[in-house]
């Protein structure tokens, strides 16, 4: 009986029973259409198996977006338990974990993967590579990503979901003060995510260094993969600091040691600045591929090209630098001296500089230019105001002294939504939109992407702004209700209207996924939005070989120069092309490592043992195998290039 | 795949320098894990709580033939990789197994220390010192517990396939792994042992 106790929810509510019940179902339901329509070879083959950075790219996406779906239900929790003073629909311990999971998923289980979504389908094409340095690595990235996202989502339905809040500070994360099983789910599940983020970061910076184009310079890189390989450098060195931390954490918990404790010798404030180490430059790795892909849409859209490349590029490379200095301004208050906040106020405050001249460059891009009000054109501009909102808050905050007055209140929720809703959210739906027709070969619905998009950025402004002032007035973050007395009343109301107003945006969003599906024209071509970069000289749908003759690039916007000045793209004659092939390997490996967390989790030793070994059998067999791959005789390039716009062009 | 025949073996194809580049940056890494190891280290160097401390615990003899072991091992897997650049298959294979024999033994050797310091009541749990202390020490005799395996498996494959540029490739590869687990150790010997001891 014991056994099954350690499974059982320590706080059970009807919610939890019926999104048990809805779970159940759903995974019936999948697995009966499979089965019906015949499609588990498809599944398999196509799918789960797949090395195409393409394919890996959308299965990101459709991974983000049902996280972004599940972080919203969450959002939604916590707006509609604090819309009225006294609110009774969460109690205090169920309250904890829903804002401890929002964080964490929003963060690491959906921001993280709709930035390698894009990467993963865009990069390669930019650079005019086949396909990213170790495609088989690439698919390993994912399935590690998605073991850990199901690993970390089933924690409210079995044993209880984390409550100690997304930065999940020990020692109150310890298991003194946190005795259920939440936290372990945390370290598991996001160590094995952090592992195929890690490889994901190694494989791009590989790929942008050594598989660029003929002829593409640094300095003639498209923006979006410069931030691409900057993001990944960030990635490099500051993931290994999260496992080490995610390690020690571990060990405080599972096997006793003291290392975060406050007995026997433990330091309490170290989480708190290995954590941050980690964490503040995460907020950069989330925030720099956006200024890629809003440099990218800025400039297709206003007609011109991106004004001050040479200081964007400076700008993400100092920005970068400084995002491992300012890691202590997350805990300005837990003293640590008027020296050491000094040193992190000037520090943080000093990114205001990089970041402003990033914003003008964009505004000036913009000038003189033939704007084009697009869907993705509608979220860029949005951004900049809102953006800068967020950034001027930030400096209010980077004020050490002026923080002692609203640190860990409602002001800092809306300083941080205000930054990484603009500038991850808006960017990856305005990336979404851009780069949908190279992904699917259809444009989404203009009128209902701009209905979706007014109802997101009115209902963003309405949820977060009033937040603002209910924390100058003194309301807590984290305050699972209040009473009458304080006034927060009425404005937390408005705060509940505003996130309707988003759930409605992007249910348009979903709808308009749908609409589009099967309304919209298939007849596009391969360059429906006349844009500037190589990713759009490919075939649409994009050829799992991407270019059937690599392209020779000349200047920063090769495709551009190539359309509008007549510079040749595309040099000598199509020659066989080597792919990898498919493998089941990185799927079966990232199933065992979900078991491997699971065990864990739950100290169940002997299958962590047995999980432990099956995870080094996995790399013993990749070793010992002989996979050279195939090739795509010349035959059949040319019957698929016959169509392609590229090459017609070329012959008139 | 091509082969380009100016270059050494394990630089032979496009993949190969792939794979070496991308290895280099996964040291950069792992240069960052052990970076974060070290300095939570510092951080609890003398936060022992009731339990002992580093000067009272640590032996110089056996981290003194730790470290004779592991740095001759540096020594013999270049032997092992100068083999195989003149082409000279069974040599490097000898040497390649006599590193392996030599972290065999550096392993025993910490097994015993490590048995060591619970007989004379440091461990996991007794305090932050003793906890890092061994974490830190795990983590990397768990980097030469897989380099074993992986050095192993490598020597199977040279026997089985020759030296082509994918077995050269993978081999050099792995020297890189086990220079790096020496770099490792001196920072560990110099900063744990040697400043413990002072």
């Amino acid at each position: 009986m014991d056994y099954f106790d350690r499974f059982a929810i320590p706080h059970p509510s009807p919610a939890i029973y019926a999104s048990m019940v809805a779970i159940g179902l759903t995974v019936i339901a999948i697995l009966i259409g499979l089965t019906y329509f015949k499609k588990w070879s498809y599944l398999w083959r196509e799918w789960l198996t797949t090395v195409d950075h393409k394919r890996i790219g959308i299965m990101y996406i459709i991974a983000a977006l049902l996280m972004l779906f599940r972080g919203g239900v969450d959002a939604l929790m916590m707006r509609a338990q604090t819309a009225v003073p006294d609110n009774k629909l969460l109690d205090a311990q169920h309250y904890n974990e829903v804002f401890t999971t929002h964080g964490v998923v929003m963060i690491i289980f959906m921001a993280m993967p709709f930035i390698y979504a894009l990467m993963n389908f865009v990069v390669p094409l930019q650079i005019g590579a086949r396909d990213v340095a170790f495609p088989r690595l690439n698919a390993l990235s994912f399935w590690l990503f998605f073991m850990g996202a199901m690993l970390f989502n089933i924690s409210f339905v079995i044993g209880g979901s984390p409550d100690a809040g997304w930065t999940s500070y020990f020692p109150l994360a310890g298991n003194d003060f946190s005795q259920s099983v939440g936290t372990n789910y945390y370290l598991m599940s996001i160590q094995i995510a952090g592992i195929g983020t890690l490889i994901s970061g190694i494989n791009f910076v590989t790929t942008i260094f050594k598989m660029r184009a003929p002829g593409m310079k640094l300095m003639k890189m498209p923006m979006f993969t410069w931030t691409a390989l900057i993001t990944n450098a960030i990635v490099v060195f500051a993931f290994p600091v999260l496992t080490v931390t995610l390690l020690l954490g571990t060990m405080d918990r599972l096997f006793g040691t003291h290392i975060f404790s406050m007995t026997n010798g433990g330091m309490d404030m170290l989480w708190a600045n290995l954590f941050w180490v980690w964490g503040h430059p995460e907020v950069y790795i989330l925030i720099l591929p956006a200024f890629g892909i809003y440099s990218e849409i800025i400039s297709t859209f206003s007609r011109r090209n991106l004004y001050g490349y040479t200081s964007m590029v400076a700008s993400i490379v100092i920005i970068s630098f400084f995002s491992f200095l300012v890691w202590t301004h997350h805990f300005y208050t837990m003293g640590q001296g008027p020296l050491t906040n000094s040193i992190f106020s000037i520090t943080t405050m000093a990114i205001a500089i990089p970041t402003g001249i990033k914003i003008f460059n964009w505004l000036l891009t913009m000038r003189k230019g033939k704007i084009e009000f697009t869907v993705p054109m509608l979220y860029s501009v949005g951004f900049i105001p809102i953006f800068t909102i967020g950034g001027v808050t930030g400096v209010m905050l980077g004020m050490a002294s002026a923080d002692y007055q609203y640190h860990n209140t409602m002001f800092l929720v809306a300083h941080f939504h205000y930054t990484i809703i603009p500038g991850v959210v808006f960017a990856m739906l305005a990336g979404l939109t851009y780069w949908w027709p190279k992904m699917f070969g259809f444009m989404l619905n203009e009128r209902i992407g701009k209905w979706a998009f007014w109802f997101i950025a009115i209902g963003f402004n309405v949820t977060f702004f009033p937040m603002f002032f209910t924390g100058l007035d003194g309301q807590a973050r984290r305050l699972y209700t209040y009473s009458e007395a304080t006034g927060y009343g009425p404005l937390n109301m408005l705060s509940f209207v505003g996130a309707v107003g988003l759930a409605i945006g992007f249910a348009l969003i979903v709808y308009n996924v749908y609409y589009s599906t099967r309304h919209s024209s298939r007849n596009i071509g391969s360059d429906p939005w006349n844009a500037r970069t190589l990713e759009w000289a490919t075939q649409t749908p994009v050829q799992a070989y991407n270019f059937a003759r690599t392209p020779h690039v000349d200047s920063i916007e090769a495709f551009w120069d190539y359309k509008k000045k007549g510079q040749p793209l595309f040099k000598g004659s199509i020659e066989k092309i080597h792919m990898p092939n498919n493998s089941g390997v990185p799927f079966i490996m990232s199933c065992i490592f979900f078991v491997w967390g699971f065990s864990f989790i739950f100290s169940m030793w002997i299958p962590a043992i047995i999980t432990t070994i099956a995870i080094f059998a996995c790399m013993a067999h990749r070793s010992f195998e002989k996979d050279d791959g195939y090739y795509i005789p010349v035959e059949e390039i040319e019957a698929t290039e016959k169509d392609s716009e590229v090459l017609a062009d070329e012959n008139r | 795949m091509k082969t380009d025949n100016s270059l050494p073996l394990e630089y032979g194809t496009e993949q190969n320098k792939l794979n070496i580049l991308g290895f280099w940056i996964f040291l950069g890494a792992e240069v960052m894990l052990f970076a974060t190891l070290f300095a939570t280290y510092f951080t609890l160097e003398h936060r022992t709580g009731s339990g002992p401390a580093g000067a009272e615990i640590f032996e110089i003899t056996p981290v003194l033939i730790e470290t004779i072991l592991l740095l001759t091992s540096s020594f013999t897997i270049g032997l092992g990789v100068h083999a195989m650049r003149i082409g000279r298959e069974n040599a490097m294979m000898t040497f390649f197994a006599i590193t392996l024999l030599l972290g065999l033994a550096f392993l025993g050797v910490e097994i015993y220390e490590f048995t060591h310091y619970v007989h004379v009541g440091a461990g996991l749990q007794v305090s932050a010192f003793t906890g890092i202390l061994l974490t830190t020490l795990g983590t990397h005799g768990a980097h030469v517990t897989v380099g074993l395996f992986w050095g192993l498996f490598i020597i199977m494959q040279v026997k089985k396939r020759g030296l082509t540029p994918e077995t050269a490739n993978k081999s050099f590869i792995f020297s890189l792994y086990w220079h790096f687990l020496d770099v490792v150790w001196i920072f560990i010997f110099s900063f744990i042992y040697l400043k413990g001891m002072m």
